[in-house]
Parts: C-alpha cells; structure tokens; sequence
C-alpha cells in the first residue's frame, strides 16, 4: 500500500507503507489512547496523540502548517471503543498524509466513530473480557495457583487485545478512507455471537468451581449459600436498572459486618 | 511525628501497586492488571501470600463480572481497591473468621470511591484542555502530547493517593472489627460468598438471557460443573 504525500509546487512523495519506528510508536501510544479522556472531547485528544508521530512524516515535518491543521483536526472530539480506536488512527493517519480535503477527513472521522464503539463494545466488554474472566475463574475454581491462574487470564485476554489494536491500525492504515468495509470482518461481525455461549458455557461450569474454593471453611453450607445466591441474584435481577449489584452487595456487606461486630 | 509517619511508608509499596493498576483501568495500557482477580492476587502477593489475594480476587471478581466500562458509563474502579483487599486480607497468615467480609467490604468501598474519584479527575482534565483549547486549535504539538502526560500523571497519583488513603484506613479498622468479630469462620464465609455468587448470578443473567444458545450453555455448564462438584 502507497500513501502519496502532497507537496505543494514539488513531485508527490509516496509512502509505500509507514516506517517501523513510527508504526511501532504509534501503536504504542494507542495504549495511552484514554491517557487525557474527559466528558467534552472524549478521547479526541488521544487520537491527534497517537497520530503525531506520522504526522511528522508530512511536508515540513512538526513546524509546517499542514502538521498544524491535522494535527489540530484530529485532536478535537472522539468517541469509540479505545481498542478500535486504532482503526481511526490508522485510517484517519492515512488520510491525512494522502492529502485528502479537510472537510472530507471531518466527515469520515464523525461516521467511524459509532460504528467503532458499539462494535468493540459488544465485541470486547460484552464478550471477551467476560469470557477470559470467567475462564481464569473456572481454572481457579480447578485448584490453580495464584500464578497461573494469572497468567491463564493475562495471556488470553492480552492476546486478544494486542492483537486487536495491531490489527486496527495496520487495517485502518491500510484501506484509509475505505476502512469501513472492514468492520465487516467476520471476526468483529459474527465474534460476540460465538463468544456468548464459550462464556455462558464457562460461567456454568466455573462459577460453582470457584465458589467451592472461596468458601473454604464453609463447605458444608454450601447447598445454602447456592441457594441464598439463586435467590439473591433474582432480587438483583429484579431490582436492574434501578441499582446495580455492587451496590447491593456494599449494603449486604455493611449490614453482615454490623451483625457479626454487634453481637458481642 | 516519626511514629505516625512509619505505618504510612510501610504502605508506600502498595500505594505504588495501586498508582499502577488505578492507571491501567482507563489511561494506559488497559491490560486488565485491573481486574480484581490479578489486582488483589498482586496485593496479597505484596502482604506476603499470593494464594490469599487470589481468594478476595475470585469473590471481588465474581461482583466485579457485570461491571462493564462502557463508554462514558461511570463504575466502580476495581484496580486501586482490589489491591486493598487483597492486601487487607493476606496480612495475616491464617486470616481469621470475619476476614474475607471486611476485606471485601474495603474493596467495594474503596471502588466506590474510585469510581467517583475518576469522575473527578475526568473533570479537571476538562478543564486543563479548555484553559489550552487555543493551543490544542492551532495544533500545538506540545499542548496534545502536554495534555496526554497531564491526563496519565493525574491518573497515577489519583491511584496512589486513593491506595495510600483506603489501606491506611481500612487496616486499623479491620483490625478493630476483627477483634469484635462474633460469627464462627464457617458463616461468616458462607455470607461473603453467598453476596458474591448473587450479583454474579443476575451479571451472568444479563450477559446470557438473550441468546438462546448462550442459555443452553450456561445451563449445560451448570450440569457439568455440579457434576464434578457432587464427585468432589
């Protein structure tokens, strides 16, 4: 893939592909992505960030008044999943040094950004982080150490995420103003659907694993805390929209606590 | 002076852990060092038994299951705290009935906390962005990668200084309700666990219920897992 730079009054330069430095800088500052997120431009900030280093590689390099217009541009409001947001940066990047008009790299930066987020979001908070949570969970509830336990949930949800961000910013850079065909890959498409029943099947067969574990000296009560919890998390269920579990959970706690602490 | 200065450097190495993982929530790397499950194992690690922090992780990750950082949802900060708890729990060799609760309980609480606290820091970052809005329009080159260092730096320290503050309240106060502690070991266990399964019963609700096939899973794990648990 070639990426022409515009040169007013000079040969265009093509760049057949980013240099390796400048790939792997960006790829690595698209892990700070979030670093400046606030509720008025989102992680806008953050993509004018993660492009700079190529940016740099526009005619003129940081001084010039196109590194200053992009740069500026891509800095303002922005919101995706942040691991998706590296499709944005590639193909926001590739825009930019392919000397695409101003108006039209604003008008495609605005349509990526929906997609990008309810893609990752149900592809990643929705299927993968649960997934890999509940799979360490049941390889914890199998009597693993501590260690591996960790390693188990790091490696397989890293592997994924890694993998993801790569994959978006090589894409993105890729296909530029054309990325949105992209989203289409079966892997973002069909993903949360395969992903559901691997951590429904994880979450049925770990969570009573791992309970056995926690419960320690409370073995032999254990039909009653299934029980308790069946129950419990009906009235949760009940109650969703209104006040989440955790909430619930900090009241039940206190009120154990103050029972347990009172009695005496 | 020196007296009350000496517990405080005591928890500086966890203040630290927690600047980390408080940082990898949102800002920088989103690894998931976060979640309770490797927070609080790294915590206890840090108070001497790993095995211990991974206990009060399994049960803080069974609650922390249907926290899901959508966009600009706000929730609980499971980093900083899960580090607490996990800390509070493996300070003592044998932990004592009582101790899971109160560990968790700080957990939750501190997460709480952290959850408002990065409300807060998202706030005055909005602020320094607006104070260098002319800057950032012109496309300074300094102000953008200025903005991005302040936004980290400000997460670091909101980390540490939430670890420093949950771990030096929190641990003379498990101390004190421990030694007031009256349920025997086997209740008081069975309560902490009871909490945790429900909200990751109603998490596992939400995540499934509108898939048929993801129901059939959830329930063809349940046989297997009770299975292995009625052989054990």
């Amino acid at each position: 893939m070639t990426a022409p730079v515009n040169v007013p009054g000079s040969p265009p330069v093509r760049i057949t592909r980013l240099p390796l430095w400048t790939e792997a800088h960006m790829l690595l500052r698209c892990l700070a992505i979030q670093g400046s997120w606030n509720y008025e431009t989102m992680l806008g900030n953050g993509i004018g960030f993660c492009m700079e280093p190529a940016l740099r590689l526009l005619p003129g390099g940081t001084h010039s008044a196109a590194f200053k217009a992009a740069l500026a541009r891509q800095s303002k409001y922005f919101n995706a999943h942040p691991y998706l947001a590296s499709v944005a940066v590639g193909a926001l990047t590739r825009a930019e040094l392919d000397g695409e008009p101003a108006d039209k790299i604003e008008r495609f930066r605005t349509a990526l950004a929906g997609p990008l987020g309810s893609v990752g979001d149900r592809l990643v908070w929705a299927g993968w982080l649960p997934l890999c949570s509940l799979v360490a969970l049941t390889v914890f509830g199998l009597g693993a150490g501590a260690f591996t336990v960790l390693v188990v949930f790091l490696g397989l949800y890293n592997v994924g995420h890694l993998a993801l961000r790569a994959w978006g910013l090589r894409t993105g850079w890729n296909r530029g103003l054309h990325v949105a065909q992209s989203l289409g890959n079966p892997v973002l498409r069909r993903g949360p659907q395969v992903i559901a029943p691997l951590a429904a099947l994880a979450a049925g067969f770990g969570v009573p694993l791992a309970l056995l574990r926690i419960i320690g000296p409370g073995r032999a009560l254990l039909g009653v805390v299934l029980a308790a919890a069946v129950l419990g998390a009906f009235a949760i269920v009940r109650l969703q929209g209104r006040i989440e579990g955790w909430r619930l959970a900090l009241v039940a706690y206190a009120a154990a606590v103050l029972l347990a602490v009172a009695g005496r | 002076m020196m007296d009350a200065l000496v517990p405080l450097l005591a928890l500086l190495p966890l203040a630290l852990l927690g600047a980390v993982l408080g940082l990898d929530t949102v800002s920088f790397p989103q690894a998931m060092l976060s979640r309770p499950l490797v927070a609080a194992t790294l915590g206890g690690t840090l108070a001497g038994s790993p095995s211990g922090g991974l206990l009060v992780g399994a049960a803080l990750e069974l609650i922390a299951l249907e926290t899901l950082p959508f966009g600009a949802s706000r929730y609980p900060e499971w980093g900083s705290a899960s580090a607490v708890g996990g800390a509070l729990f493996a300070s003592s060799p044998t932990p004592p009935a009582g101790a899971m609760s109160l560990a968790v309980i700080a957990a939750v609480a501190t997460a709480w906390i952290g959850g408002w606290s990065m409300v807060a820091m998202r706030q005055v970052i909005a602020r320094i962005a607006h104070r260098s809005q002319s800057a950032l329009e012109a496309g300074a080159r300094g102000s953008v990668i200025g903005l991005q260092l302040k936004g980290l730096t400000a997460d670091l320290a909101r980390g540490f200084v939430l670890t420093l503050v949950a771990a030096a309240i929190f641990a003379p106060l498990t101390r004190a309700s421990l030694a007031l502690w009256t349920l025997d070991a086997r209740v008081s266990r069975a309560i902490a666990v009871a909490i945790a399964a429900s909200v990751a019963g109603a998490a596992a609700w939400k995540l499934f219920h509108g898939s048929m096939p993801a129901r059939w899973a959830f329930l063809s794990g349940l046989v297997a897992g009770f299975t292995l648990l009625a052989a054990a």
